[in-house]
């Protein structure tokens, strides 16, 4: 198939949206419901404009990405250290596995006046909440994923002159990375859930900062403008991050 | 004097721990000596520990009771100087043909350019020109095991492990694998200890079959077995059947021994 016809077929697997989005715009238009509630589209895309214009979102939006990237990143390096160390050394799992089941359920959000309280209103406490709450799934993933490494797989690489440590690289990483994306998945979609909701309640710039401050405002076309880029951005991130997957799991076919 | 074996396995022991159930003594006593570029072969019914004796010889279990030496050293753990080649490939699956027969290569220190012309020659030598950039998971069984011999024989091992290599094969690759196996053999030789449970493959390929009695695994005789290797009639000459109907009849026993254990 020629990546026209993929692009013109994921196209139209779409097109449910854009009956959504005709049929805001006519009950909007005809007043069946409140235009304060739900301003007409067309009026939403105006005002997603004009932010574009003035530089709002383009400002605001840099604060969310800074913090939810630099949270991301972090929960994602020492997520995956401690997962696999988890796996594979003993002690390690002996001291933080109680600290994972106890912590995993906890819902994440519960900890944003907390680290309000730690780190202040600026990017810090977005950051470590972000940290906090998706570090787990990586932490299970990996450590799913390292535990299931295959003993012959281990002792080919030992027998061909691999060290311990190289070993784990070589071997334990690579036969974790399956379930270890599937973790990071599950983190970049947490990511979006904490970033926005910790800056509706505490911030001064971000995606969620403006969406609470329109709101407040009564600027609901604004407002509804920023929770779609929101949504948007969100569904791409996980487009982007399966296509990026793909192409690292190639190896599975 | 030194000894004249490359290997030897003196009076060796070996519980097997299950994470839970009871410990097993999967070999009891086994002594074994096998000499520089010797073919043996170790043949028993599953679960006689001849896997075992494998795995400890190539360093990956702790030799509890007894003693092994390679080369007079005692072995303590897996090194390059014992390959080996399991039954289910043991390819690093996110690896290209080439880059799994590079990985022994690169481990041990080879320059880039050297390693490159080598792990080809090896891919050449096994039949796999053509598929170096497959994954192992667009490979046939026989195709698997192939590139997984050229892994090993590249890196260029004293001893070769051979962890009944072919069991996961069809009928007609099985043979086909153990002619060229013989073939390389004979080209590049090398000390071998091959497991199988196949009587006829072993009497083939081997010049020493050591038959294991079932569990708890002991070695219950040694019986020679040097054919002409290269004589293409060879399986049907009496001499060779005959050997064969002779290890069946001491495998059969201990076959029914295992079974009457398990039920």
């Amino acid at each position: 198939m020629s990546t026209l016809a993929r692009i013109g077929r994921e196209a139209f697997r779409y097109t449910p949206l854009l009956l959504i989005a005709l049929a805001w715009e006519t009950v909007s238009r005809l007043e069946l419901v409140s235009t304060t509630a739900l301003p007409p589209l067309s009026e939403v895309i105006a005002a997603w404009i004009d932010m574009l214009k003035s530089g709002e979102l383009q400002n605001n939006g840099a604060a969310s990405f800074y913090r939810g990237v630099s949270g991301l990143v972090l929960a994602i390096g020492i997520g995956a250290v401690l997962g696999i160390g988890m796996a594979w050394w003993k002690t390690a799992n002996i001291l933080l596995s109680p600290l994972v089941e106890i912590f995993y359920p906890l819902p994440k959000s519960a900890l944003i006046p907390v680290t309000v309280i730690w780190l202040g209103f600026g990017d810090g406490s977005k950051i470590l909440l972000i940290f906090l709450g998706c570090m787990l799934p990586v932490t299970i993933g990996a450590f799913n994923g390292a535990r299931a490494s295959e003993q012959v797989l281990v002792w080919s690489a030992r027998s061909m002159g691999a060290s311990k440590l190289r070993m784990l690289w070589d071997v334990v990483v690579p036969g974790a990375m399956p379930e270890l994306l599937n973790g990071i998945r599950t983190a970049l979609a947490l990511s979006f859930i904490l970033l926005v909701s910790s800056e509706l309640i505490v911030a001064q710039k971000g995606f969620g900062y403006l969406i609470g401050y329109l709101g407040a405002n009564g600027n609901y076309d604004a407002m509804y403008a920023v929770v779609l880029t929101v949504a948007f951005l969100g569904f791409a991130a996980d487009r982007i991050y399966l296509v990026i997957t793909k192409r690292v799991l190639a190896w599975r076919e | 004097m030194p000894s004249q074996a490359q290997i030897v396995v003196d009076n060796v022991s070996h519980m097997y721990r299950p994470a839970r159930g009871r410990a097993v003594l999967a070999l009891e006593q086994i002594s074994l000596e096998v000499r520089e570029r010797e073919f043996v072969a170790l043949l028993g019914p599953s679960g006689c520990g001849k896997s075992t004796l494998l795995y400890l010889i190539g360093g990956f279990l702790p030799v509890e009771t007894g003693a092994i030496l390679v080369d007079g050293k005692p072995v303590t753990a897996p090194g390059p100087d014992r390959g080996i080649v399991f039954q289910h490939f043991a390819l690093f699956p996110w690896k290209t043909v080439r880059g799994n027969v590079l990985y022994g290569l690169e481990r041990q220190g080879m320059p880039k350019e050297e390693r490159e012309k080598r792990a080809q020659e090896f891919i050449e030598l096994v039949g796999l020109h053509g598929f170096e950039d497959s994954y192992p998971s667009q490979l046939s069984g026989g195709m698997k095991q192939r590139a997984a011999l050229a892994r090993t024989l590249a890196f260029d091992p004293k001893i070769l492990l051979m962890d009944e290599p072919f069991g996961a094969l069809d009928a007609q690759t099985r043979g086909l694998m153990q002619r060229e196996l013989l073939a390389i053999w004979q080209r590049t030789p090398k000390t071998v200890i091959f497991v199988t449970h196949d009587v006829q493959e072993a009497v083939y390929l081997a010049d020493r079959v050591a038959v294991m009695s079932a569990r708890p695994g002991r070695i219950k005789t040694i019986v020679d077995t040097k054919f002409d290797k290269t004589d293409p009639h060879i399986h049907k000459a009496k001499a060779f059947v005959d050997k064969v109907d002779e290890l069946w009849d001491l495998v059969r026993e201990e076959a029914i021994k295992a079974q009457g254990k398990r039920s």
